[in-house]
């Protein structure tokens, strides 16, 4: 009986945080579009609901009652299973986002490594559903996508040590903490821009969509899903980029913190502070994708090796030199 | 030359003032309109869908003389025609095969009375086929329906015909 309580006591917390999630994921992909449209002075999606914000729940709706069709080539068990994996792995890195002081679901004490350690699984939902499609290109969008994701992670996790250096802790909630008196964005800039576009490439965003390069590879990994099937990683690549966007405004922005110490910000939950700054990362992503070009590959895999990784190494070794030579290295 | 590129390069100078662009567009007036709800100024000299108009007192204009089933490129039209007791020619069959017809408007030229003319409406989508076979009645119909229009836009146009 208490094993129950406990449980659905957790499902409670887990339902609690998994649903604001999902309902902002189709919340923001109706911002992206409209944002998108507004550059192009266009009028974006308007007709469903108030400005249209009820858009996504209506393709939603679509989505479930189309037909799913499973190529009769394909390996039908990866097949299904790979939009399934992209979305759970999207959607269980939200556990450790601290949303305030202690409104976080699992408040681990290496949550960033979680976090990098999920989103390094993320490239094998990709990778099995271009497989298991058994056709050309989802093949080849999958192994760009799969490069392309393996690369950028690498320049991330370099800048995610120069975060860690100045904070001395794996724990999200520590990360934020640390900020009090000065956001990193100020000390780390360069590492902020870089962590940006790397973000960007890293969920597969314009000008790094690459994979779903619609001109070369059709829809790339996703050429041969339909259906459910089809929203399903429709859902995971928008949820992966709220989650790059709340990582970003943790690691940089003072995560739940206000912007000012003052009177009658510091009094406002600091959620909200949290999805202020989401909100303003994902609307910088969707003007970003409205104003660039698409790389070619060759540019993308140079950018992030040649130029990303030596950047980001260097700059590793000048704030520890720095926090060491000021003595100023979070020793705990 | 090599070193300011590569100080651009490293300040994203371009990629900057892209966003200073969009930014400005962002709240810039829209160029489209909601168009089932909204819909664009067109001409009085547009081709749209076909009607067979009418003189005030009620009679039919067509007097049969097929120069527009002559004319036709497409040849969708089809007029059978005979005398009347009053001893006019009227027709007794005029169709369009919308399906055929390439909305090329050599038809209203041709038309020596102005009976046949294309109108302003171009949202006459049909769920079938046989709908857009257009007869007589339906052009007559149209005709009615759309008169005030069609006389107007016809005067409009007058000056550059």
């Amino acid at each position: 009986m208490d094993y129950l309580s406990t449980i659905f006591q957790e499902v409670y917390k887990i339902l609690f945080l998994l649903i604001p999630v999902l309902v902002s994921v189709a919340m923001i992909v109706w911002l992206d579009r409209r944002v998108w449209a507004f550059v192009q002075k266009r009028q974006g999606p308007n007709v469903v609901g108030p400005f249209g914000l009820l858009q996504s729940l209506a393709d939603a709706l679509k989505y479930i009652f189309k037909e799913i069709i499973i190529p009769a080539s394909s390996n039908k068990v990866i097949f299904i299973l790979a939009p399934i994996i992209t979305m759970t792995l999207a959607l269980i890195s939200w556990a450790v986002i601290p949303f305030g002081v202690d409104q976080v679901l699992a408040n681990i004490n290496v949550g960033i490594l979680y976090i990098f350690a999920v989103s390094s699984l993320g490239v094998y939902g990709i990778i099995m559903g271009g497989w298991a499609s058994n056709s050309k290109y989802p093949f080849l969008g999958a192994i760009r996508s799969a490069a392309q994701m393996v690369s950028y992670e690498v320049s991330i996790g370099i800048i995610i040590i120069n975060v860690l250096l100045c904070v001395g802790s794996l724990n999200l909630n520590d990360i934020v903490i640390a900020q009090k008196n000065m956001w990193f964005i100020i000390p780390l800039f360069p590492m902020f821009v870089i962590f940006f576009i790397s973000a960007l490439a890293e969920t597969n965003r314009p000008p790094f969509d690459l994979p779903e390069a619609e001109a070369e590879l059709v829809a790339g990994y996703q050429t041969e899903y339909s259906g459910m099937m089809y929203a399903m990683f429709w859902l995971g690549e928008y949820a992966n980029i709220l989650l790059m966007c709340a990582l970003g405004s943790i690691l940089f922005l003072g995560g739940w913190l206000s912007p000012i110490d003052l009177y009658p910000f510091n009094i406002l939950p600091g959620a909200l502070w949290l999805v202020l700054k989401i909100l303003l990362l994902f609307f910088l992503f969707a003007l970003v994708k409205a104003i660039v070009p698409r790389y070619r590959y060759d540019q993308l895999m140079r950018l992030g090796w040649k130029i990303f990784l030596p950047f980001s190494l260097i700059y590793v070794v000048l704030t520890a030199s720095y926090l060491f030579y000021f003595n100023l290295l979070p020793i705990n | 030359m090599k070193v300011s590129r590569f100080f651009k390069t490293i300040l994203m100078v371009d990629f900057i003032g892209g966003l200073i662009i969009a930014i400005r567009e962002l709240f810039k007036s829209k160029k489209t309109i909601n168009y089932p709800f909204e819909k664009g100024k067109i001409s009085p000299r547009f081709r749209g869908e076909h009607a067979l108009r009418r003189y005030p007192n009620g009679e039919e204009r067509c007097i049969a003389c097929k120069l527009c089933e002559a004319v036709c490129p497409a040849q969708a039209i089809t007029i059978e025609s005979t005398e009347r007791e009053d001893g006019s020619r009227k027709t007794t069959r005029y169709d369009i095969d919308m399906m055929k017809c390439i909305y090329c408007g050599l038809c209203e030229e041709s038309c020596p009375v102005d009976a046949i003319v294309q109108g302003p409406n171009f949202e006459f989508s049909t769920e079938t086929r046989e709908e857009l076979y257009y007869t007589k009645e339906k052009l007559l119909d149209n005709g009615d329906r759309w008169e005030n229009i069609l006389a107007a836009n016809i005067k409009a146009d007058n000056p550059y015909r």
